[in-house]
């Protein structure tokens, strides 16, 4: 599993109800199975969705934005968002779902405010990195935000950080979190 | 993968005087026969069985042939060596359905109490019915829990009764452009089909079989009527436009400009019409069609969560051009057991196709199937 997808799997409970938004081949959702979790993912890609059933994992193919609203209030413990929300059209309107059908819920974003990033952006290049993986003009990523950006926004739709985690440009988490919007390449928000 | 070779269709007494089969209206059926044929072996742990539903007009011919390799199984792409539903590992069962006439008892077989064909005094069935026949038909061959249940338009009605009723049977449910009830539309054509039959004056208040000569074979003109209406619901705008657009029958391009069958689409029309009359009785597509429209799987509220509760798991196939039942009748089905807690997977295949889709392979279809089977084979019933 992505060094990322083990940290976001630390934040979620043995035996919890998860519904991730974006699941790809169910990776995540394979591993919380076996930690005694009742999984059910939603996810865009056919292919990807014929290899995450073929893992055993449930995947209503769909998109997210207009999919979510047929869940119910409060149906699952954990709502996880793992890098997705930065493709939404409306990520406002997704947080607020993922609030109302939630308990809980893990966002992870890639952090455009990484120095490396404002450095490409110095040299007057759209930055390209390991978060931030696409050329510009073929990015599905149509709302990079840098962590204050987030943070903003989370506080705007009513959702609470209750945790965070910044991982480094390696994939693993940073031990202190001092200038982390230079320091992070990405972030996971445990959010309620 | 390769595909099956010479098959046979068996036969099977599942219910006698002695032990009736007691149906959901309360009557009883005391001579019950079972036509219905097997697709490779079953396990020594009796673990592998998956249970082939089909739809309105099949029959239990699904796979192989039966003497002519030309002319296969209606899922025979389905079904087979190395194919989604694996004969070499899966043991596949297929029978015909109650109330068919394709050697599952039905209108036309003999009524015990009279002597003679039962006619409209066939009782009417409801869902449940057939799944209580399948059942014998399990016990029958000594199998207490399928891997998987697997059924396109009424066969997945089929299953989806069979999850709310026995979820501790079906480990695997597949639904394939199905639906949990008919829509006003849906029972619309379904009634002017009926009609159709009802109204032909060979019809005989369903005593047909009683008279000589050719009217001995019934309403023909009202069920081949039924036949080209039902058929032109399986097939979407897209696909007939592509099939026939307007060519003419007559290739020299003179339009004749008459009543008669000028149009391609109206010689086909014609044709499933009328070779749907050597395979298909009247009676049984009154009695079976009555099946579908009073069918409503979750009007019991608690229906959805016994599934979840046995830990059965489902798999939802619509197609996106079927307008005979949407995708609309699949997310009915999918939002249902979603909010009661079944691990539910679901797609919309693209395709041209329309309702026949699940009977033919658009990109994305079978591969998701053998996923879903592979995988529930791989952890064992």
């Amino acid at each position: 599993m992505r060094p990322d997808l083990t940290v976001l799997a630390g934040l979620i409970p043995d035996g919890s109800r998860v519904l991730d938004l974006g699941c790809g081949e169910g990776q995540l959702l394979a591993h919380l199975e076996q930690r005694g979790c009742e999984i059910q993912g939603v996810e865009i890609d056919g292919e990807a969705v014929v290899r995450a059933v073929r893992r055993g994992v449930p995947v209503i193919e769909a998109d997210i934005e207009g999919e979510l609203s047929t869940f119910a209030d409060g149906s699952y413990d954990v709502v996880v968002l793992s890098q997705t929300l930065q493709a939404m059209v409306n990520p406002a309107q997704v947080l607020r779902e993922l609030k109302r059908v939630g308990t809980r819920g893990v966002v992870s974003v890639p952090n455009f405010g990484l120095w490396r990033n404002r450095l490409a952006l110095l040299r007057g290049r759209m930055p390209v990195s390991a978060t931030i993986p696409h050329a510009w003009y073929e990015t599905p990523n149509i709302h990079l935000s840098t962590l204050i950006d987030l943070e903003t926004l989370l506080d705007d739709v009513d959702l609470v950080v209750e945790r965070r985690v910044l991982l480094g440009e390696d994939a693993a988490p940073l031990r202190s979190s001092l200038a982390a919007n230079l320091r992070a390449a990405a972030a996971i928000y445990l959010v309620r | 993968m390769s595909d099956l070779g010479f098959v046979e269709t068996q036969r099977v007494v599942l219910g006698t005087e002695d032990d009736p089969l007691v149906l959901a209206n309360g009557r009883a059926l005391t001579h019950v026969e079972v036509a219905y044929e097997t697709y490779g072996e079953l396990s020594p742990a009796r673990d592998n069985a998956i249970f082939v539903c089909h739809a309105l007009t099949g029959d239990a011919h699904a796979a192989g042939h039966h003497g002519d390799p030309a002319r296969r199984g209606w899922w025979d792409n389905l079904i087979g060596p190395g194919k989604a539903l694996d004969t070499d590992r899966f043991f596949v069962i297929s029978p015909n359905l109650l109330g068919g006439c394709q050697g599952t008892t039905g209108p036309l077989s003999t009524d015990p109490a009279t002597g003679k064909p039962y006619g409209l005094d066939f009782p009417l069935l409801q869902m449940s019915d057939f799944v209580a026949v399948h059942q014998r038909l399990l016990a029958h061959l000594g199998i207490d829990r399928l891997l998987a249940a697997v059924g396109g338009s009424l066969g997945g009605m089929q299953v989806l009764q069979w999850l709310t009723q026995a979820p501790e049977q079906v480990t695997n449910g597949v639904m394939i452009a199905s639906s949990s009830r008919l829509t006003a539309q849906n029972i619309a054509f379904s009634a002017v089909g009926r009609e159709a039959i009802m109204r032909d004056p060979d019809f005989h208040d369903g005593r047909y079989f009683e008279l000589d000569g050719p009217a001995s074979q019934g309403p023909k003109i009202g069920l081949a009527i039924a036949r080209m209406m039902a058929h032109i619901t399986y097939l979407s705008e897209e696909a007939m436009t592509e099939k026939f657009g307007r060519r003419l029958q007559d290739k020299s391009g003179d339009q004749r400009m008459g009543f008669g069958v000028d149009f391609e689409v109206e010689s086909y029309l014609n044709y499933q019409g009328r070779t749907f009359l050597d395979r298909f009785d009247a009676l049984s597509y009154l009695y079976l069609t009555r099946v579908m429209d009073y069918f409503d799987a979750f009007a019991d509220p608690g229906a959805a969560a016994r599934i979840a509760a046995a830990g059965a798991r489902a798999l939802i196939i619509s197609f996106d051009t079927d307008w005979r039942f949407d995708t609309s009748h699949s997310v009915r089905i999918l939002r249902t057991l979603e909010r009661a807690r079944v691990p539910v997977t679901f797609r919309e295949i693209r395709s041209p196709w329309g309702h026949d889709s699940f009977l033919l392979q658009p990109p994305g279809y079978h591969e998701t199937v053998r996923a879903f089977l592979d995988r529930a084979h791989e952890v064992g019933g």
